[in-house]
């Protein structure tokens, strides 16, 4: 499957990190390596590239450089991934949404929006669509543009079809669509109460303030050090008792984090704001 | 007759055990993880196919009955000696330079997440000779390339011997690239784990 000949070095990794970040200003520096390492090598096989190449056209292409952010990051996701999240977000955390007359959240990572709009047809379900705005973020432009389309292959919804099922929502994910040939297209009602903008966790600051916030399978690739910078980001974007989703296997682990956020979920590491 | 001499050293200072496996190999992995002792000395990382979206019922069982320590594998836990680690579905699980897994949900690799391959992979970089990796039934190539980078980084490999196995093709498969430095019949594997 893989090309056993690509050989990346540790030191490889580094050189290209600081690369990126000088030419690009893109700091790539806290992720995980052998992430990383997997990435670079996956494009310098897609690509047909040696390092040098890849290294050169970095520089010199910003085409080049667009293709590379998208390739860099991981942007596999899909609607209802971990139905068992979403069933615990809608007895646990739907409840306290209600109670605000507006509620805002942001889906950060969101990359091409599957997640987003699973929340929108969740809030949908609890009948706060016009109580509710989400805001999804992602480094890569080329994502979010897909993301605002909305249009995803009718074969990846019949594969969410299942994870829907064991969520426990009424109806059929398919009453969130309009059907065309082999595309499905997400209601302009869902739509509606989304935006999606560039956000970059690792530069970037507070935009907005928040009563969720959901951050999943993101911190996986990034290394402990920058996932508590973001933890940080995170609580001062939270409101007073604002909630916070990572992903199923993503723990808050740091003695200090673990005062500021309450366990409200275990199993799916849902979390809630407190002290101040 | 026993294993031989050289394999019986090399598991005895092998620091990671890494077990892949797939259709078929449910049974064997089990008895494994009944079978080693509770202060192993070693670490041991099972990555077994299965389906996705399904709380952790393997982990579970496992658990119950195994006498090390056994979890399933968390974002950026570390990697400690006595207990059995399992991957996770629907993630691939990455090994870092520093000891410390890191989960990743990118592609899946031979229609696998977990893939076999990339945790090998990883583990031939990490650990290179320090580790030990036994290749058991399954009903696709998945381990096989990652098998070969191992061998190719001074791990010992073996592969369960395709007439044992419940499946071939896999064990087959790390077979004819080349990637099985030992062909072992299970009973053999069994009498390997069972050396002290």
């Amino acid at each position: 499957m893989s090309d056993t000949s690509i050989i990346i070095t540790s030191t490889q990794i580094t050189e290209l990190i600081d690369l990126v970040r000088r030419v690009h200003g893109f700091d790539f520096s806290g992720y995980t390596k052998a992430s990383l390492k997997r990435r670079v090598v996956r494009i310098m096989q897609l690509k047909k590239m040696e390092f040098y190449d890849l290294k050169h056209t970095l520089v010199n292409d910003q085409h080049f450089f667009q293709y590379f952010l998208e390739e860099i990051t991981v942007n596999v996701t899909e609607m209802f991934r971990d139905p068992s999240f979403y069933k615990a977000l809608n007895l646990q955390v739907i409840p306290y949404l209600s109670t605000y007359q507006h509620a805002k959240i942001w889906c950060a990572g969101c990359s091409t929006g599957e997640e987003v709009y699973s929340l929108a047809i969740l809030l949908r379900e609890a009948g706060l669509s016009n109580k509710s705005f989400i805001y999804g973020t992602d480094i890569n432009t080329e994502v979010l543009r897909e993301a605002r389309k909305g249009i995803y292959s009718l074969r990846s919804i019949k594969s969410y079809a299942e994870n829907y099922q064991f969520t426990g929502l009424k109806g059929s994910i398919s009453d969130n669509f309009t059907i065309l040939y082999d595309a499905a297209s997400v209601h302009n009602e869902l739509k509606q109460n989304t935006l999606f903008s560039v956000h970059n966790l690792v530069s970037d600051d507070v935009f907005n303030e928040f009563q969720l916030i959901s951050c999943r399978n993101v911190f996986i690739y990034f290394e402990t050090e920058l996932q508590e910078r973001i933890l940080e980001l995170f609580y001062k974007s939270l409101c007073p008792l604002g909630y916070l989703c990572l992903g199923s296997k993503e723990t808050i682990r740091s003695d200090a984090f673990k005062r500021k956020f309450k366990v409200i979920n275990h199993q799916e590491n849902i979390y809630q704001k407190i002290g101040t | 007759m026993g294993p031989d001499k050289n394999l019986l050293e090399r598991w005895r200072t092998t620091e990671l055990l890494l077990l892949g496996g797939s259709a078929g190999s449910f049974k064997l992995l089990f008895q494994m993880v009944k079978l080693l002792p509770a202060d192993l000395g070693k670490i041991v990382i099972i990555v077994i196919h299965r389906k996705r979206n399904f709380f952790s019922e393997i982990a579970k069982l496992f658990a119950e009955n195994s006498r090390m320590s056994l979890r399933e594998i968390e974002d950026k836990d570390v990697l400690e000696k006595n207990t059995i680690y399992i991957a996770p579905a629907n993630y691939h699980t990455l090994i870092e330079k520093g000891g410390y897994f890191s989960l990743d949900v990118s592609e899946a690799v031979w229609y696998s997440k977990p893939s076999i391959d990339v945790t090998f992979e990883c583990a031939a970089e990490v650990y290179q000779e320090r580790c030990m990796a036994i290749l058991l039934s399954g009903a696709n190539q998945d381990g096989a390339e990652g098998m070969l980078k191992l061998k190719n980084s001074g791990a010992v490999t073996i592969a369960q011997h395709p007439e044992d196995a419940e499946m071939d093709e896999m064990p087959a498969a790390a077979i004819n690239n080349g990637a099985a430095g030992y062909i072992l019949r299970t009973d053999e594997i069994f009498k390997l784990l069972h050396t002290q």
